[in-house]
């Protein structure tokens, strides 16, 4: 192999996509924190699982680990059933309170 | 070294041409790049339904990522269950409510005072944790793909309990949704 094909060769440290997901779980955080409608940090939750599942991904690959795909998959379930609770529970919000801005939202009670 | 082009996809034939590892560089690159520009996006949006667009670019791009580390099944999964079904309902649920424009204010003071330290410090012990972290391997195309057979092998034997019980949460998430979103016209009715 030649030093120019070898240059070619190269491969993506794993620490990469680490990295990636650590950046989407932090800007998940940060989302949750600074967005003021519910819908919308509700996604930023998304999100943070998403990065998640990135380096559950990434170690399953490190491994050679199928289990670690299976649990991404466990996890895509769980969201998708949380996301329709979430939701449901979103619309129940806005009927009471005919708002959907976190600060107004401040009581558990509906 | 230049093999005979394949007719198979480019990149992922068993014969890869010498421009994999360069193929691999570009495509993390532009993912990740989309995947960061789509999470910067959703947080910089002020409507519901921009950031909701943001959140799909950023799980289509995660998916690419998936294929990338050889996850086939998690790929498709990816753009299925979490582009397609959960973003479905996130802009369902915007449309539906008629969710205007967020009005900015500037939240808690906890949020400010504990929040924004805290994020810093989880970014930076995760980076440290990760850049300072031996033995972790590399990925390139040459790789192959974990399919979807290795994968159920495992998922229907060894974890096939947790597998059913997944299904009676879908059941349980799915009563729970018509129950809570239907608890308004039942109160309604009620009332009258």
């Amino acid at each position: 192999m030649t030093p120019a094909s070898h240059l070619l060769q190269q491969e993506i440290p794993l620490t990469w996509y680490l990295l990636l997901s650590a950046a989407l779980f932090s800007l998940g955080v940060i989302g949750f924190l600074i967005k003021r409608n519910l819908i919308t940090v509700f996604m930023s939750i998304e999100l943070m699982l998403n990065a998640v599942n990135l380096s559950f991904v990434t170690f399953a690959h490190q491994w050679h680990m199928v289990k670690g795909q299976i649990f991404v998959f466990f996890v895509m379930m769980v969201a998708a059933a949380e996301a329709a609770v979430g939701l449901a529970i979103i619309i129940a919000v806005f009927r009471a309170r005919t708002t959907l801005a976190v600060d107004r939202i401040d009581l558990m009670k509906l | 070294m230049l093999h005979e082009p394949s007719l198979s996809l480019p990149g992922f034939a068993p014969a890869l041409p010498v421009c994999d590892g360069t193929m691999h560089l570009i495509l993390f690159v532009l993912f990740a790049g989309l995947c960061l520009a789509g999470a910067i996006n959703l947080l910089l949006q002020s409507h519901p339904i921009n950031s909701a667009l943001s959140l799909i670019v950023v799980m289509t791009s995660l998916a690419v990522l998936y294929l990338l580390l050889g996850a086939e099944f998690l790929a498709a999964a990816q753009v299925i269950v979490y582009a397609g079904a959960i973003m479905v309902l996130f802009t369902f649920v915007v449309m539906l409510l008629n969710a205007g424009r967020e009005e900015r204010t500037l939240g808690s003071r906890v949020a400010r005072a504990v929040g924004f330290p805290a994020v810093v410090t989880i970014l930076g012990v995760l980076a440290t944790v990760i850049l300072r972290a031996q033995g972790l391997g590399s990925a390139s195309l040459h790789d192959g793909i974990t399919s979807t057979e290795e994968l159920s092998a495992v998922l229907f034997t060894k974890l096939l309990l947790p597998f059913e019980v997944t299904s009676v949460l879908i059941l349980i998430a799915i009563l729970g949704a018509v129950a809570l979103a239907r608890h308004g016209d039942g109160e309604r009715m009620d009332g009258k």
